[in-house]
């Protein structure tokens, strides 16, 4: 048995673009125990609600996450609408799936590259970042802006898609569904990056449950959880069936958000086949007054949204659960017993996002 | 640019930023915008680096850490703050944990607006960077040349006298 020593990874580190702090305990190359510690990136946003009425809140929410910001604007939102009884007409429905799949696309596509660079092959890692600016580029067309988009209201979205609009998205993603389709085969029948990623890190369906892991980390070990399942805005009319491999290692996870890309780029052609035409938006008066928990998918899994009113304009409470505080527990799992050289691409494996974990 | 002889390092920390400056800065490293063209080079080693970009505000926990980052990089450095959050707190500035902007911590040369910044906004603060960069290289080059004149007309009010 060789001597045990602690090694400290991050909050600093070169493959990581945000900070998490790891203490390693490792055994030679082994790493023993894995203890995180957090509170880099805390902002405290959740106690803005006292600050800012609850239409405001909205920009904040958006900025919980730079990454799935659209998504969480519309958490909030239908949070909200849920406490005032607020129906969305059905295209502001529809507009909000559309661009909920965009911004899917565009955090996996991410998500791939940096794994690449997590590996150490750059050029991939270009390859997709290079596409993911196809999916920007559709996004700023249709909402104006890049990342941060705020085209969420209370009630609907404040854009409608004119068909130029319609036209280029199907455009974009036709041209990703063509090049990723090259892409896909080095990730997935790569030698070297199959000896990367099989068998590295591997958590069982059990484990998975257990640990309460969401989001395609869930579904990497077997898990059919999806909350689109649930049917919320436009997914009760659209046909999907939720992306699922039992291997729980490196690789199915790969595998699991390369196909969603994918199903994402299906499901934006279905909505925009049966996009319905009327009203994207309605007139919310008055102020909320009771509590509502909404759940939905994000690209890293599920995030839970929490509201309390108490009928006036600013809300009692505002609570996020976002879905890499549920996968932290699974990870520190996957560490045990892994290789020290592999902790990177292990971090990397649950997709983490710090700035939404602590807000 | 025209005068820039040397390619600096650039040090990017992300502080308690949304990510979504974050993603912008690395997209500014890919290939669509490639700021590497301007000569600089992105590392992770603080000890090498030259620039140091900063996106998010400064909280209570990640301040020591931008701090020793500024403190490890050699002289001359130059920081540049992406995002408003970086340059004053941003929307998060009435939080209770976030101190303020990057200039709460360490000096900021470069105020670079936007939430999220925008990739060309980011290129131009990242441009203007290593430009004064070069400035603070030259300024030294000419103050090791003679040391006394340079102080004289730089600095005139300084009292320095050789060997102080
Ligand atoms: S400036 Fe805006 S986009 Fe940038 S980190 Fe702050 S909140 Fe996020």
């Amino acid at each position: 048995m060789g001597k045990r020593s602690v090694v400290p990874f991050g909050p600093q580190h070169p493959v990581l673009p945000e900070p998490i702090h790891l203490d390693l305990v490792i055994e030679d190359e082994k790493i023993i125990e894995a203890i995180p510690s957090i509170g880099f990136v805390h902002r405290g946003l959740e106690s803005l609600v006292d600050k800012k009425n609850y239409k405001e809140m909205m920009y904040i929410v958006e900025r919980t996450c730079g990454i799935c910001s659209f998504m969480h604007g519309m958490a909030y939102c239908e949070a909200v609408e849920d406490v005032m009884d607020v129906e969305v007409p059905d295209r502001g429905k529809y507009l909000r799936t559309i661009w909920s799949e965009l911004s899917r696309m565009h955090s996996h596509l991410l998500w791939l590259g940096l794994l690449a660079d997590g590996f150490g092959f750059e050029s991939l890692f270009y390859q997709c970042w290079r596409l993911r600016e196809s999916v920007l580029d559709v996004l700023e067309l249709t909402t104006g802006g890049r990342c941060i988009f705020s085209v969420n209201k209370i009630g609907g979205v404040l854009k409608d898609l004119d068909d130029d609009m319609i036209k280029a998205i199907l455009e974009a993603v036709s041209k990703v569904e063509v090049e990723l389709e090259a892409i896909k085969k080095t990730f997935l029948f790569d030698y070297s990056v199959e000896s990367r990623l099989k068998g590295v890190g591997v958590l069982t369906k059990q484990q998975a449950h257990d640990l309460g892991c969401a989001g395609p980390f869930a579904r990497g070990s077997g898990l059919k959880l999806d909350m689109r399942l649930r049917g919320y805005d436009a997914y009760k009319d659209l046909d999907f069936e939720p992306i699922v491999s039992e291997d729980g290692d490196g690789y199915a996870r790969c595998y699991v958000r390369t196909m969603e890309i994918f199903q994402s780029i299906d499901l934006i052609r279905q909505a925009i086949s049966k996009l319905p035409k009327g009203d994207i938006a309605v007139d919310v008066k008055g102020n909320p007054n009771g509590e509502a928990f909404v759940r939905v998918e994000q690209p890293r899994g599920e995030a839970v949204y929490y509201v309390k009113g108490n009928g006036t304009l600013f809300l009692d409470r505002m609570r996020v659960r976002t879905p890499t505080f549920a996968n932290l527990p699974g990870l520190v799992e996957t560490l045990k017993g892994a290789q020290f050289a592999d902790v990177p691409l292990l971090i990397l494996a649950i997709d983490p996002c710090i700035s939404c974990t602590e807000r | 640019m025209a005068k820039v002889k040397r390619s600096p390092w650039l040090l990017h920390y992300d502080g308690s930023s949304c990510n979504g400056c974050d993603i912008e800065v690395l997209a500014c490293l890919t290939p669509v915008y490639d700021a590497e063209r301007f000569g600089i080079q992105n590392t992770g080693d603080p000890m090498q680096a030259d620039i140091l970009l900063i996106t998010g505000g400064i909280n209570a926990q990640n301040q020591a850490v931008v701090k020793q980052l500024y403190d490890q990089m050699p002289r001359p450095k130059v920081v540049v703050a992406v995002g408003v959050c970086a340059c004053t707190g941003g929307v998060f500035k009435d939080t209770y944990n976030i101190l303020g902007g990057a200039d709460t911590t360490v000096p900021v040369d470069i105020y670079v607006p936007g939430c999220a910044a925008r990739p060309q906004a980011i290129i131009d603060g990242i441009v203007k960077a290593v430009d004064l960069f070069q400035q603070h290289m030259d300024n030294h080059e000419e103050f090791l040349k003679n040391p006394d004149e340079y102080m004289k007309k730089n600095h005139p009010e300084v009292d320095f006298k050789k060997g102080e």
